[in-house]
């Protein structure tokens, strides 16, 4: 039951295909990678799940419920997005963007509460942001930017999380603790939902991956056997080396193939 | 928090003050004993009529009406996350000014004075209805900034028209008198059609606060948050355009208002989109009032009118909160 059911979604955008009947599932405690190719339907995927797109056919099913029976608030309150390179319109207070992460919980007169406060103090600290409350998010650096927005997806609180290329435009270190962050989520419950291009940090950092090509899925298995060298040649057009240390692996593209 | 009450306040207490002297100051000056004697209709026959008819519908006005132009202002750049909309960019100002400027043509005012404000907010309410259907049709922000830039560029196609056919000059000279805005000679009536409209768009953008502040991390999260951005979107612009609809057809066209005063909020009191809906209605009020009193300074040609001090006021401050935020706007 405690699951995010993706059940049989086809997406058609001015008639083209962009995703035909996914099936898929992420269990809360897991990190699930998405990854494919550009133009494979991975954000397409994540928006789907979100509703922020009409799907033609088929449903997503949160914890036993169709999420078309939620409404907007519950949907909100069961599932986070972190949009990718989320654009920030306002000079706004880092405090005061965390702070919207608590939106889902409160009608539109209500005030933060002690809990709701507790609920943005924990969430800075668990992305390291509490010593830049006070200063704008246009003076950050592209890393605490990224931090602070990650701080208003864990304010939600919500059971799954949907990450849009998180790591995206960060240097190494960041993007380690960016991931870091998200699979710290997974020993408190939360699924998370990862698009990533990154294929070394999926194999490293993902329980599971689903593998996208031209809006099709061709498969959801361990990383391991996603990345084999089949997949990685037929659907990404490379060849990679990998090695371990210390039980950590490691995989590097370093061929193109002809993509068949 | 409780900064950003006491900033209000201060705001509130700011705008009574100013309002107050508006009452008092003029070609006649009253002291304060006679002008709240008048409110009751109990001081001398020519004051009582000074304040009753006269200033107390001017001070009404300006302050719903500046009010009104203000909490636009700051909810249309809210919603179209643009830090240079104003109740303009939606173009029902140029249309209030089509329906005015045709009125003025047929020399209707000569039989009722009342229809220049009856036209005008018919123009306005056109305008908020073309904008109502292109908001059901889901569509983005940028659609809505050029269909009102759209509406706005037509509505002065039509403007220029009927200048352009008008043949007396006096008729020309009321249009453009009208166009550049003023709190002269308005009555309870104008008031009492104004005030209405107003009150109905404040009343369908209240507490949209919650949904701004969302919209300010991007339209998919703020619908990832709970937010129905499209009934936000259309409770905004339509608001607005029936709330500046009714302050246009009082008053005529009243520049920089709605652009300036969010950035004055944002200055003094917050950044965030949802927090400067309430000061931006307050500062809007004192601006207003403020510029309405400038225009009883007497000066050697006509009396100035009000969308003329209003810009002057407006645009160097507008140029010196620019200069001020620099690179902290994105």
């Amino acid at each position: 039951m405690n699951e995010l059911k993706i059940d049989n979604i086809s997406l058609d955008l001015g008639g083209a295909v962009i995703l035909k009947d996914i099936l898929a599932t992420v269990k809360r405690g897991e990190i699930v990678g998405l990854i494919g190719p550009n133009g494979a339907g991975k954000s397409s995927l994540l928006r789907s799940i979100l509703g922020l797109v009409t799907i033609k056919k088929g449903s997503v099913i949160i914890d036993g419920d169709n999420v078309e029976e939620l409404s907007l608030k519950e949907r909100a309150r069961k599932m986070a997005y972190a949009a990718q390179g989320s654009p920030v319109h306002w000079p706004l207070q880092v405090e005061h963007i965390v702070e919207l992460g608590r939106i889902p919980h409160l009608n539109p007169w209500q005030k933060l509460t002690k809990d709701d406060h507790e609920v943005i103090t924990q969430a800075m600290e668990r992305t390291d942001c509490t010593h830049l409350i006070g200063r704008s998010i246009t003076t950050l650096s592209g890393g605490e930017r990224a931090r602070v927005l990650l701080a208003r997806v864990l304010a939600t609180n919500a059971p799954y999380i949907m990450a849009d290329e998180p790591v995206a435009s960060l240097d190494p270190a960041h993007q380690l603790q960016v991931m870091e962050i998200l699979k710290a989520l997974t020993s408190s419950n939360c699924g998370v939902m990862v698009v990533m291009h990154d294929l070394s940090l999926a194999l490293r950092y993902c329980d599971r991956l689903i593998l996208l090509d031209k809006g099709i899925m061709i498969g959801q298995d361990t990383p391991d056997k996603i990345l084999e060298d089949e997949n990685l040649t037929e659907v990404f057009g490379i060849s990679a080396t990998r090695w371990s240390d210390n039980g950590e692996k490691f995989l590097i593209p370093h061929h193109i193939n002809q993509r068949t | 928090m409780s900064s950003y009450i006491n900033r209000n306040i201060l705001l509130l207490v700011a705008l009574i003050i100013v309002s107050i002297a508006s009452l008092l100051i003029g070609r006649t000056d009253i002291d304060v004993m006679s002008a709240v004697k008048a409110l009751f209709g109990a001081a001398d026959q020519p004051i009582n009529i000074i304040i009753t008819e006269l200033r107390l519908p001017r001070v009404l006005l300006g302050v719903f009406i500046g009010a009104a132009l203000g909490i636009s202002g700051a909810a249309l750049q809210g919603v179209l996350r643009n830090p240079l909309a104003d109740p303009g960019v939606i173009g029902v100002t140029a249309s209030a000014a089509l329906g005015a400027v045709i009125a003025i043509h047929l020399g209707l005012q000569l039989i009722w004075p009342l229809f220049i404000p009856v036209f005008a907010m018919s123009g306005a309410l056109i305008a908020a209805f073309v904008l109502l259907i292109v908001s059901l049709r889901e569509s983005s922000v940028l659609t809505l900034i050029l269909v009102g830039i759209g509406i706005s560029s037509l509505a002065m196609a039509g403007v220029s028209l009927v200048m352009n056919i008008a043949e007396s000059p006096m008729s020309i000279r009321d249009m453009i008198m009208w166009m550049l805005g003023s709190l002269e000679n308005r009555t309870m009536t104008d008031l009492m059609l104004a005030v209405p409209f107003i009150l109905f768009g404040w009343l369908m953008m209240i507490n949209v606060g919650q949904g701004l502040n969302a919209l300010s991390v991007g339209e998919d999260t703020a619908q990832t948050m709970g937010i129905n951005t499209s009934l936000l979107k259309l409770r905004i612009v339509v608001g607005s355009a029936i709330s500046v609809g009714g302050a246009v057809a009082a008053c005529g066209s009243i520049g920089f208002v709605g652009l300036v005063v969010p950035h004055m909020v944002r200055g003094l009191i917050s950044n965030e989109p949802g927090a400067i809906l309430l000061p931006s209605a307050l500062m809007g009020g004192l601006l207003l009032t403020l510029a309405d009193l400038a225009t009883r300074i007497p000066t050697p040609g006509a009396t100035l009118q009000l969308g003329v001090v209003t810009s002057l006021i407006g645009a160097p401050a507008f140029l010196f909160i620019v200069y001020r935020t620099k690179k902290s706007m994105r």
